[in-house]
């Protein structure tokens, strides 16, 4: 019954805390910009706007991708909510970032086809890096289950520092956010024009963006695991961490995707293997 | 309740697309500055977007040409409803000092149909705000009157 009620939590909250998380993304980039920014309402407007759109498809594939990505990253967080397998929760949002791509590829624009391989690429430097950190999450609990993390005494970050780092390259990667965002970016006016979402438009753009909301949620909850055993230090680590996010968007210039591979899998999986040696050695 | 929401909302988020039909650069120049810190377009929800099938609204600049007429009519099929034509400058209201070259089609309204006609050569960004402003709130009342 608790799970149910929890699942019902993440199910609802989760969009709605995401567009605030948007929302307040905006303000303070523009902040950083000496401007002034759209109210922190503006991603529910948008979203709003988009659903009262025309439904313009280019074939019948982009509305079940669209869908799926919705339903894939909906199932992780009510999975995530419901303290379920963490393995399971990766699987599930795989499936989300494949459809996403799947539906890019559909269309015959060449923007729409180079966003979807260049979506590839980022899946491949980021997929491995979560990989090793749920490896990490049970070397620590034993377990791949997040419920035992609450079993924990200590915090998680002190014993897995480096996978946190490494996470949070997975993290600028998966909010596509500079230098990582060759496949799409919040600022459509770029030489790739909007990549993987350049043929979606009207609602079924409407689900990605509320897609994209869960998948925040979902990442940024589990940063929040590596501080279990405190509430206001695990929202202070969010939001510590995602206002760096924001800098590091805002002072970065977008790169090539050879150069984030070699950081990614260097640095990022470097971190990350250097951290589990140290676990299982210890 | 949420019609009514999705209503409200189409006026406080409009993203435009920006087309130049060979303007001097001058009026495009004006657009762009209203991105900058100084007007801050984005304050009021505007985001300007690269693609047509984002876009609510189009801003047109310089005089349509048997060239690129058939682009400005793509580019405007493309867009899903609502949405709305704004012309700006006195090249894409009538052709402006162009409109007797032999290659000029004439305003943009030749071409496609124009919600909005924004003055001056060049137009100056408080007009373009204005324009945009005034374009919602007729787009608004054709949505009003379709259904
Ligand atoms: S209206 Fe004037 S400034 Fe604008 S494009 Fe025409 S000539 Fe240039």
């Amino acid at each position: 019954m608790q799970t149910l009620i929890l699942v019902i939590i993440g199910l609802v909250g989760a969009p709605l805390l995401g567009g605030l998380i948007a929302g307040l993304d905006r303000r303070v980039t523009a902040w950083l910009q000496s401007r002034q920014g759209p109210p922190i309402m503006q991603p529910f407007y948008d979203v709003a706007k988009l659903f009262g759109k025309e439904k313009m498809v280019v074939n019948q594939w982009q509305i079940l991708c669209a869908w799926v990505y919705l339903v894939a990253a909906a199932v992780a967080v009510a999975l995530f909510f419901a303290q379920g397998d963490l393995l399971l929760i990766f699987f599930v949002q795989a499936i989300g970032g494949v459809f996403l791509v799947m539906g890019a590829l559909s269309a015959k624009s060449p923007y729409s086809q180079v966003g979807a391989q260049r979506e590839l690429l980022q899946m491949l430097a980021y997929e491995p890096v979560l990989i090793l950190v749920f490896v990490g999450f049970y070397m620590v609990t034993g377990s791949f289950s997040i419920q035992a993390v609450w079993a924990q005494e200590i915090p998680l970050l002190a014993k897995m520092p480096l996978l946190y780092l490494a996470l949070c390259y997975a993290l600028t990667i998966k909010l596509m956010k500079s230098p990582f965002d060759f496949a799409t970016s919040h600022h459509g006016h770029q030489e790739l024009v909007k990549g993987v979402l350049t043929e979606y438009s009207g609602p079924y753009l409407g689900l990605i963006e509320v897609a994209h909301w869960y998948e925040t949620i979902l990442v940024l909850g589990l940063c929040a695991l590596f501080w279990h055993t405190n509430v206001a230090w695990m929202a202070l680590l969010i939001v510590v961490t995602y206002l760096l996010e924001i800098l590091v968007d805002n002072t970065m210039a977008r790169m090539t995707w050879r150069w984030m591979l070699k950081r990614v899998w260097l640095i990022g999986m470097g971190l990350g293997v250097v951290n589990l040696i140290w676990l299982y050695a210890r | 309740m949420f019609g009514s929401f999705i209503k409200k909302s189409r006026a406080k988020s409009p993203w435009i697309m920006h087309f130049d039909c060979g303007s001097c650069n001058g009026c495009d120049i004006e657009v762009l500055a209203c991105l900058t810190p100084l007007y801050d377009v984005e304050r009021f929800g505007i985001v300007h977007v690269g693609n047509p099938k984002h876009a609510d609204v189009l801003l047109v600049t310089g005089t349509v040409n048997h060239r690129n007429k058939k682009v400005l009519k793509n580019l405007y099929d493309q867009m899903p409803e609502p949405k709305a034509v704004i012309a700006i400058g006195s090249c894409g209201n009538s052709g402006g000092i162009f409109r007797e070259a032999y290659n000029v089609v004439g305003g943009v309204d030749k071409v496609i149909p124009v919600d909005v006609y924004v003055p001056g050569c060049p137009a100056k960004p408080e007009a373009i705000i204005d324009g945009v402003v005034a374009g919602l709130a007729k787009f608004a009342q054709k949505v009003e009157e379709a259904k």
